[in-house]
């Protein structure tokens, strides 16, 4: 399964989460992609190797006393064990499931017309999560982006004038990519996208939606 | 466009920055100092794991609680909440050490993780989904060798980063510290990253084979 996946995350956005400064929504996406994709996972740590060589060179003395008030807290701590296998994943991986409470079937479906259906995510401010169900051979309505939109395959496939993306590929959209969305004929589309930023519709109504809609 | 298919061939192509990689070779021996500290450490955290060790866990807290603090504190931090907050850190360090693989992390990496996660705690910035750990298999047979290796190329990473010009480095710093955005990260690092990702993707691999093969 993880071999297939052919659109990764890029080197600036990793960077950006093992430093730990992207919003919530963003680390949703890259949580749920990195869950699916070892060879990101591999570069993460890569990058979190470098966060330890740079937390290497930022020394500053401790007060006295700092060993004793440590052990001090230590004794009240119990100690954590290893995690048990978990069981056989689903359509969602964990990061993602625990937000909706389970699979496919528990997500708060909204119609957006034309058998597109989306549930927002609660992430806090900054940037918009949301899931997104495309019927197969369905188009999402036409639209680009002011600032960077993520958008992670979890079910089916789409394709826009870029590429084809399957399960567990990361399209990374930025202001300049004005795209229509198509889903795959055969299996219905299932999506998990973030945006630091509103969409733009290029068609009147759904941009006159766009606040009914929170997208 | 911010698509990134490149990304293997930069991760994995070797260092750009050839002097530096020709001085590397003649500071071997102060490299190899660096690797040995760094295996100590995966000592220490393997004693504090397997039996409590007091003694190691105070030369892990001399070592690694003031570079938290000081990282914390370049977070924009104030130093007394960061002294804490350093205190906090060794105390999960003992907490999860049961959590420790030094196969897929140098100890220096794993107290950044912990210490980054705090940060982000602390500034309330955004709950953080961490992505679903590789099952654990049967128990496998420890490989001090590939630990090893591991710990010798993290340092590696550490020395090539002092190498690097100031601004350059500052720039790393800044985004670790959180000082810059993600669009103003720059794709690329000039590091020698490569070789760390393939040994901790050695280390899914077999992690994963392990898992498989009990399963299966």
């Amino acid at each position: 399964m993880t071999t297939t996946i052919r659109h990764h995350i890029s080197d600036r956005l990793l960077m950006a989460y093992a430093a730990g400064t992207l919003p919530e929504a963003f680390n949703l996406v890259l949580a749920t992609h990195l869950s699916l994709c070892d060879d990101c996972r591999a570069r993460l740590g890569a990058y979190e190797a470098l966060g330890g060589q740079v937390l290497e060179r930022s020394d500053m003395a401790m007060a006295e006393g700092g060993l004793a008030a440590c052990m001090a807290r230590i004794e009240g701590l119990a100690p954590v064990a290893r995690p048990q296998p978990r069981p056989a994943r689903g359509v969602f991986p964990a990061p993602l499931a625990e937000y909706v409470g389970g699979g496919p079937d528990k997500v708060k479906w909204r119609p957006l017309g034309m058998g597109v259906r989306q549930a927002i995510l609660p992430t806090s401010r900054g940037a918009t999560a949301r899931l997104l169900y495309i019927p197969a051979g369905q188009a999402v309505p036409d639209h680009g982006h002011r600032g960077t939109e993520l958008t992670l395959v979890l079910q089916g496939a789409f394709a826009d004038s870029t590429d084809r993306f399957g399960r567990g590929d990361l399209e990374i959209a930025d202001e300049d990519l004005e795209h229509t969305p198509i889903a795959e004929a055969g299996e219905d589309c299932i999506c998990l996208a973030a945006t630091d930023a509103p969409l733009r519709f290029n068609a009147l109504i759904p941009r006159l939606l766009q606040p009914v809609f929170r997208i | 466009m911010m698509f990134d298919t490149s990304h293997a061939q930069n991760m994995d192509a070797p260092p750009i920055r050839r002097p530096y990689a020709a001085r590397a070779r003649v500071k071997c021996q102060a490299e190899k100092v660096t690797a040995e500290a760094g295996e100590d450490w995966t000592a220490h955290l393997l004693a504090v794991r397997d039996r409590q060790d007091r003694v190691a866990f105070a030369a892990l807290f001399q070592h690694f609680a003031p570079r938290v603090k000081g990282f914390l504190v370049k977070s924009g931090t104030s130093p007394a909440l960061a002294e804490e907050c350093a205190q906090d850190v060794m105390a999960t360090l003992w907490q999860k050490a049961q959590l420790f693989d030094p196969e897929r992390a140098s100890v220096a990496t794993w107290v950044f993780t912990i210490a980054r996660n705090r940060r982000i705690d602390m500034a309330r910035r955004a709950a953080r989904p961490e992505p679903e750990d590789l099952p654990w298999g049967p128990e496998a047979e420890p490989d001090q060798h590939a630990a090893l290796e591991l710990a010798q190329e993290t340092a590696l990473l550490g020395d090539a980063l002092a190498r690097l010009p100031q601004a350059q480095r500052a720039l790393i710093e800044k985004a670790f510290y959180g000082d810059l955005s993600h669009s103003e990260i720059s794709e690329q690092t000039g590091l020698p990253m490569g070789t760390v990702k393939s040994r901790i993707r050695l280390a899914l691999d077999k992690l994963r084979q392990s898992f498989e093969g009990a399963r299966g």
